[in-house]
């Protein structure tokens, strides 16, 4: 038998599937960013030499890293919109936008909340905030730039391509504290291992899933808005339940 | 070649040009994208001459000197080949200790020393409880682990 592995990129079925994914999605993150702040604040010993400041890693560490992986995810849908010219694809790069900018935005936020009191400053030009503050702009211009073309098949091949190009920052970001000489420390979480303690490492891994499952969950909800005022004219619209 | 694929080449050709480029212009800005210079390279003379640079290194142990003063502070910052002595004003970050990552901005003065404006604490990516951090420390490798000495390049 062969499967259509097209069946679910068009909207119309797409739409369904959504909306039915989204309560599991949704639920499972909540319930596991409560268990990752419940390890992360209660079981996990405080540190050395940072005392209690370091828990902001439970946050700071799992957004920064989705914050890049929705990068790559939006370009990689703005890419399958470009070669397909699937419409669903487009969407769901539209969709990611804005969650990426948040956790792009919270990843800084927390890392000049912690940084003023252990560096001694809000914000240095080091290579790793910088790129990571480039990336909050490349997102927020796929979004501006998405919004300022008023045909939406135009406005989304001009934010795929921004998308794509800027996707050479993500690399930038991750290798940044390797290639010079930054503020921001190098990775903790090494392919050789760690030195981290157990309940840290339960904490920052589970927010981390809760992080992805929540950025899954509000994505989905965000396609099914953009399905719905893109496609108003269909028929197929005008016979769903919610819309009559 | 279909219409698709031809697509996907233009897409992965420019991501490799853009790429290439990216690293080009990197590369060419090695010491600007930096955030400080290593003790060795002032010496070397690679930092920039008669105005204000970041200099970044460890604080040799035992070398942190308080002015009778209790603001006016001096120590010497080395990456394990070389060093230089700083001198500074003010309120240093909780996480500045000696052996521990720092970075200061200031300029070389006549007198060889490099008279800071800021100093920031550099944090290492070691998290660890109290109680692991004195086992290491009675092992005797606490202080002077290479993982948070600087890499010098």
């Amino acid at each position: 038998m062969a499967i259509n592995w097209f069946k679910y990129s068009a909207p119309t079925t797409f739409y369904g599937l959504a909306g039915k994914l989204i309560p599991w999605f949704a639920i499972s993150s909540v319930i596991l960013c409560a268990i990752a702040l419940y390890i992360g604040f209660a079981v996990a010993p405080m540190d050395a030499t940072q005392g209690q400041f370091y828990r902001i890693i439970f946050i700071h560490v799992p957004t920064s890293i989705i914050s890049m992986f929705l990068y790559l995810v939006m370009a990689g849908y703005a890419a399958l919109g470009l070669i397909f010219n699937t419409r669903l694809s487009s969407m769901m790069a539209s969709a990611v936008a804005p969650t990426g900018a948040l956790f792009a935005f919270i990843s800084l936020w927390t890392g000049a909340l912690w940084g003023k009191p252990m560096w001694g400053a809000w914000w240095v030009w080091d290579a790793r905030l910088t790129s990571e503050l480039i990336l909050l702009f490349l997102y927020l211009g796929f979004i501006a730039l998405h919004a300022s073309i008023d045909d939406p098949r135009r406005a989304d091949r001009a934010a795929a391509l921004l998308a794509i190009v800027g996707s050479v920052n993500v690399p930038i970001i991750y290798f940044s504290v390797k290639w010079w000489n930054t503020l921001h420390q190098g990775s903790t979480i090494k392919y050789s291992g760690t030195s981290m303690h157990i309940a840290m490492q339960q904490a920052m891994f589970t927010m981390l899933v809760a992080c992805w499952l929540y950025a899954i969950a509000v994505t989905l909800m965000r396609v099914r808005s953009i399905i719905l005022e893109r496609e108003r004219h269909t028929k197929w619209i005008a016979q769903l339940a919610e819309v009559k | 070649m279909k219409p698709r694929q031809k697509r996907a080449l233009y897409i992965v050709v420019a991501l490799a040009a853009v790429g290439l480029a990216v690293m080009l212009v990197l590369n060419a800005l090695k010491d600007n994208v930096s955030l400080y210079f290593t003790p060795t390279q002032v010496y070397n003379k690679e930092a920039p001459q008669g105005r204000s640079f970041r200099i970044g290194g460890l604080v040799e142990e035992g070398s942190m000197k308080r002015e009778g003063d209790g603001l006016t502070v001096h120590f010497v910052i080395t990456d394990l080949k070389k060093s230089l002595p700083v001198v500074y004003r003010g309120i240093l970050p909780d996480l500045f200790k000696e052996g521990k990552g720092v970075v200061a901005q200031g300029k070389m003065e006549a007198d060889g020393v490099m008279h800071a404006a800021e100093v920031l604490a550099k944090h290492d990516e070691n998290y660890m409880p109290p109680e692991a951090a004195d086992a290491l420390k009675k092992a005797g490798t606490a202080a002077s682990s290479p993982a948070s000495a600087p890499a010098v390049k």
